[in-house]
């Protein structure tokens, strides 16, 4: 799950990684007293998770009251990238005498955690990568071991800071490697991360990746999830607790497996059609589990048709079509169904379905047939 | 002949008490597969429909003979009970589970590597494997896939696996193994290590592989195939109208930054003469092709 900046930001500071003083606000009267505490210049920060911030407007300093309440004002609501921006973090200016890059990831080619240091920070990595490859300085860090201090300093150097930033930023390095493994996080990145007239080193944003599997060990991050943005449909999908990515077509998916899901996907958009969403339900297939998905994807206006794509494995096809007429009977369906039953008793699964066949609800032999039907049936080939 | 797993294989599994552990070990031995014990630190002594229950997989070892470890452990006890396992002797560890965290996977990888160069891990997150009348290790039904070869079957993907084997049963066409190396981000056992396998396997005479995007798995099978691989392959991958940044349902799926697309990994794989589909069905039927004119 991914964290908003003021969220990466007091997550590093659990670290004791030094983050410039900030608040969080949804108002602008907050806004503006959080400003007032901190003590004027503030940068005011659109708070959304996409970048290109600073171009869309989203980030301003501000060296009055009436300038924060202008910007926050501007800036609450703001679409960026088609994020609203719901929260401004208001931070106190900071003076800026250098700009580097840093983060640790999953490398998962070496299976090492991979680090990246570079002198050319606060602009894209991407491009930085392409133009200038040999301006970032990577190590590998064996998960056994860890970011030893000789393996840091020669990082450090190799990276060619300013000599000024050696003993700052390999402090920093190393509580950033803690947090990111301590953490569980997929991804720490502080771009820029900055030297400061007076010699300090600072984290001035953050980008913070959390491994979701590892909230078992981690019961605060539940508050993280709870901010996660999520469109309706994929909030009524996470309060069931099923697997879903909202999508923009007109037909509703559900499959077994995340495979057969994404592959679902693909054959409805190769038949000339788009997928209104990815929906994997898991293995079983019961009648709870289809109803509550059903249910979802029915209340997605955009919706005209809906694939179910079910493999029958352990679960055998007749236990699949019983849940299915089961989660029938709980929910209205506005869209006509298509079915595709295979795999285990799939025979035995048609003939429990096949009383209840009617232009509502159609079952067709092959994956392929079944998406071209429902495409047909949600208006044809886009 | 079959890869990582045959008749003789004796495997002990550990959370053989729990439910999900006893339905599938069960179901394994009832395929054939030599299911010698479970473990549980405070159940020794006691049986699971008559296979005894060990301490730890070093006393199932020590009695048994057991080679093989098969975990249906809840994702937070996995890195424990992986090293467990090493520690016990056995030579190949399955991991059904879902849910374990990624730096957990990579440190017990790593470990693995350093302590136990010959262990072979498979999963987590994985359908386990079948050599199909020989033996079944994990969660695919074994009935839908038929035994002698000639394909080896490898994949990312637990249900399209399935599909797969389905799809060559119907068509008459047998499977010496079929590994399933799972969804997550740092697999034990690689696309890479059972091409090998396969290719040094006599009666596997052609590979279809299934692939997903999010990572450079398939990339990298893709150079190896260009490099070693004689044995003609086919290849589907799943996710090529998947958004980039979302996670489907698998951890390792996701498109970052451009990279681990669907196309550019089909792109990949075809340039290195492999046979690739557009849909399962189609991956399907080049491999039927290819074993018609084998």
């Amino acid at each position: 799950m991914d964290l908003f900046e003021y969220e990466g930001k007091q997550f590093f500071a659990s670290y004791g990684i030094p983050v410039p003083d900030g608040e969080a606000a949804a108002s602008v009267e907050d806004a503006v007293a959080a400003a007032e505490r901190i003590g004027f210049p503030v940068v005011v920060k659109a708070q959304v998770h996409t970048g290109g911030r600073g171009k869309a407007g989203g980030i301003k300093l501000a060296s009055s009251e009436d300038e924060v309440r202008q910007y926050a004002s501007d800036i609450l609501g703001m679409d960026i990238k088609g994020h609203t921006v719901n929260i401004v973090w208001i931070e106190e200016a900071s003076e800026i005498a250098e700009e580097y890059y840093a983060s640790f990831t999953l490398d998962r080619s070496k299976k090492r955690h991979l680090g990246m240091l570079s002198a050319e920070g606060g602009v894209e990595i991407e491009t930085v990568a392409d133009e200038n490859p040999d301006a970032i300085a990577k190590i590998w860090i064996d998960p056994i071991v860890g970011l030893t201090d000789d393996q840091t300093r020669g990082w450090v150097a190799a990276a060619n800071l300013n000599p000024a930033a050696t003993e700052g930023a390999v402090e920093l390095l190393q509580k950033l490697y803690t947090a990111y493994d301590q953490g569980d996080a997929d991804l720490v990145e502080i771009n820029p991360l900055i030297l400061t007239p007076n010699g300090q080193v600072h984290a001035l944003d953050s980008k913070v990746s959390l491994d979701s599997n590892s909230v078992f060990r981690h019961p605060n991050y539940e508050r993280y999830d709870a901010t996660q943005p999520r469109d309706e449909r994929e909030t009524a999908a996470h309060e069931q607790g099923l697997q879903y990515v909202g999508l923009d077509g007109s037909v509703g998916v559900i499959a077994n497996g995340a495979g057969l899901a994404m592959s679902t996907v693909d054959v409805v958009s190769q038949a000339g059609g788009n997928a209104a969403n990815f929906l994997d339900i898991g293995g079983g297939a019961n009648a709870e589990v289809m109803a509550g998905a059903l249910q979802v994807i029915n209340n997605d206006p955009e919706v005209k048709s809906i694939f179910i794509n079910i493999f029958g494995g352990i679960t055998r096809g007749e236990e699949v079509a019983k849940g299915i007429v089961g989660a029938l009977e709980q929910v209205d369906i506005d869209s006509p169904i298509v079915i595709r039953l295979d795999g285990t008793n799939a025979d035995e699964g048609r003939a429990i379905l096949s009383p209840h066949l009617s232009e509502m609800l159609m079952v067709e032999d092959t994956m392929l047939s079944a998406a071209a039907k429902a495409v047909e049936l949600a208006g044809g080939a886009a | 002949m079959s890869i990582f797993l045959d008749e003789n294989t004796k495997v002990v599994y550990q959370g053989l008490t729990g439910s999900a552990g006893r339905f599938y070990g069960l179901r394994n031995r009832d395929y054939g597969t030599q299911v010698v014990a479970g473990t549980h630190p405070k159940k020794v002594g006691e049986e699971v429909d008559g296979i005894p229950i060990f301490a730890n997989v070093g006393d199932a070892v020590e009695a048994t003979g057991a080679t093989a470890s098969c975990l249906f452990i809840p994702a937070p006890f996995v890195k424990d009970a992986v090293m467990e396992a090493a520690d016990g002797g056995v030579s190949l560890i399955v991991v059904i589970t879902e849910g374990v965290p990624a730096h957990d996977e990579a440190w017990f990888f790593n470990k693995l590597a350093e302590d136990y160069p010959d262990v072979r891990l498979l999963g987590p997150n994985c359908p386990g494997l079948i050599s199909p009348g020989k033996a079944n290790v994990g969660i695919t039904a074994g009935h839908i896939a038929k035994d002698g070869g000639p394909v080896g079957i490898v994949s990312r993907s637990g249900t399209l696996t399935y599909q797969a084997l389905y799809e060559l049963k119907q068509q008459d066409i047998g499977v010496t193994t079929c590994v399933g190396i799972g969804g997550d981000p740092v697999p034990g056992t690689s696309f890479i290590d059972c091409l090998a396998a396969f290719e040094a396997d006599p009666e596997t005479k052609a590979v279809m592989m299934i692939g997903e995007i999010g990572g450079s798995a398939e990339e990298e099978a893709a150079e190896f195939i260009r490099d070693h691989m004689t044995k003609p392959i086919s290849a589907y991958v799943a996710g090529v109208t998947a958004p980039p940044g979302k996670k489907m349902g698998h951890a390792g799926a996701i498109v970052s930054g451009g990279k681990g697309t669907a196309a550019a990994k089909m792109e990949a794989l075809e340039a290195a003469g492999v046979k690739v589909g557009q849909n399962p069905t189609e991956a399907g039927e080049l491999m039927v092709d290819l074993v018609r004119h084998l």
